[in-house]
């Protein structure tokens, strides 16, 4: 495995692929992540709403609940379970099936290391981050959609007390998570052996640690940065 | 010249490879033939490095590949190409890009000369024009010449062949047996190819090894294979009537 975290020799070589990794990756994701995010966002508005009506309590405050909750958790946890499904099976089902065809022996003849990490680690954070903008635009939609909390006061909550920690917060997670996405898939999917049904297994058996993984990353990096 | 001295492989309790000691000849087809299962697959992976043999040496003239790290093994391995049994190409790249890996990987030509290496070797194996397919959109026998294309990319030393003929028509098996001769004789390359195609053995076999439960049961040409009185090895190739009766009229 430590290999694998050695200078390639001509890294040029591999530009073309990685590239075309983070568009399959990145692009091919973003509908999915669009739509839950969305959705989500508008939805933790509204639950938030719902349990703070009294006159006790500043409607602004559902801004600043949502924007905490979708940028700590739910963007970056709930987008990374997401995709570790979607990119996480991929990797594991494309190295598996290059394994068993052989493929990556033929790279290893000529000395070439696989698999590269580059397209999971910096896709899943660039796609955390689009999922923080549209789940709070999705707050917004939900705002302007219902009468519980005005848009004004909810875009005022955005901003009010905004602490930049949890940005940071989100940032390590999203980094985490990819990581973790990247390397268990990518490790499933390099020791299959057999053939079409030893990979599927593969790939189910990379999701299913990859979210237990980041289940319990997202718990030690809470307990640990907040 | 390539050597294996006592090689032996185990996996788990199953030893695969059990003592080989064989050198393979410089510019000849040397062949390494036994029934399934019994390590010849397992010893073309030893000699080129994909598994680590449990005890014993492969030596590339001379140099021992088994104790050299990774980095030093590159230099060998610019000097290996290999066919592998279901050819093996990257799925993502087209043709060309498949036969200008290695190139990309290992030298530093221009984009204008690796593309001319590339038309040539795709030339020498008759597949002119195919540049922009995809190996989704190759036959099985166009994914074996694509795959000998990119493995002489770099004018190896070395030419390693794992089961060419399988999946393949006897007309397209031939073909692909003709071409590795060809390539053997015409750039002097010590070539190991991994068969139990018998029209191969006959046909091409300068020098045959014999794998018989793990071990080097027999070796000679295809001259002598006719005449063996080795049981076991007489058993394997005149397993057919075919072959049988091919054998009385010799």
């Amino acid at each position: 495995m430590w290999l694998s975290f050695r200078k390639p020799e001509k890294f040029k070589v591999y530009w073309a692929e990685v590239m075309r990794e983070m568009v399959s990756q990145g692009i091919g994701s973003l509908g999915i992540i669009a739509i839950i995010s969305v959705f989500i966002g508008a939805v933790a508005t509204i639950q938030t709403a719902f349990q703070l009506v009294s006159d006790l309590v500043p409607r602004s405050v559902v801004g600043g609940i949502t924007r905490d909750s979708t940028i700590l958790e739910f963007s970056p946890t709930i987008s990374a379970l997401v995709l570790a499904g979607r990119i996480g099976s991929s990797i594991a089902s494309q190295i598996g099936t290059m394994r068993v065809t052989e493929q990556i022996d033929a790279l290893e003849i000529m000395g070439v290391n696989t698999p590269g990490y580059i397209s999971g680690v910096s896709m899943v954070p660039l796609l955390v981050i689009i999922s923080v903008l549209l789940g709070l635009g999705g707050g917004y939609l939900a705002c302007a959609a219902s009468n519980t909390v005005s848009t004004a006061d909810y875009l005022s909550g955005l901003t009010d007390g905004f602490n930049t920690v949890i940005v940071t917060v989100c940032a390590v997670k999203a980094l985490a998570f990819g990581f973790i996405i990247t390397s268990i898939c990518a490790y499933q999917g390099f020791y299959t052996s057999g053939g079409a049904l030893e990979v599927g297994q593969a790939a189910t058996r990379g999701v299913v640690y990859s979210c237990i993984m980041i289940l319990f990353a997202d718990l030690i990096i809470s307990k640990v940065l907040l | 010249m390539i050597e294996v001295k006592d090689i032996h492989k185990t996996f788990g309790e199953n030893k695969v490879l059990q003592g080989i000691t064989a050198s393979f000849k410089p510019g000849k087809n040397n062949l390494i033939i036994g029934g399934s299962g019994s390590g010849k697959t397992t010893l073309l992976k030893c000699i080129v490095g994909l598994h680590e043999p449990t005890q014993g040496d492969v030596l590339y003239d001379g140099h021992n590949f088994t104790d050299m790290h990774f980095t030093e093994r590159v230099h060998i391995r610019k000097e290996i190409g290999m066919l592998f049994q279901n050819s093996a190409l990257f799925d993502s790249m087209t043709v060309e890009q498949n036969i200008m890996f290695p190139l990309n990987l290992f030298t530093d030509q221009s984009k204008e000369e690796k593309l001319d290496r590339a038309n040539f070797c795709l030339k020498r194996v008759n597949l002119e024009g195919k540049n922009k397919l995809y190996p989704s959109e190759l036959s099985g026998g166009m994914k074996k010449r694509v795959g000998i294309a990119r493995a002489i990319s770099m004018q190896p030393k070395y030419l390693f062949v794992d089961e060419p003929n399988s999946g393949l028509d006897p007309l397209t098996s031939i073909l692909i047996d003709e071409l590795i001769a060809e390539l053997t004789e015409e750039y002097n390359i010590t070539t190991v190819v991994v068969t139990h195609d018998m029209n191969s053995v006959m046909g091409i076999g300068d020098h045959i090894i014999f794998l018989y439960n793990g071990q080097k049961w027999w070796e000679g040409t295809n001259h002598e294979i006719a005449h063996t009185d080795n049981k076991e090895l007489n058993d394997f190739v005149f397993a057919s009537k075919f072959m049988k009766a091919a054998r009385e009229k010799l």
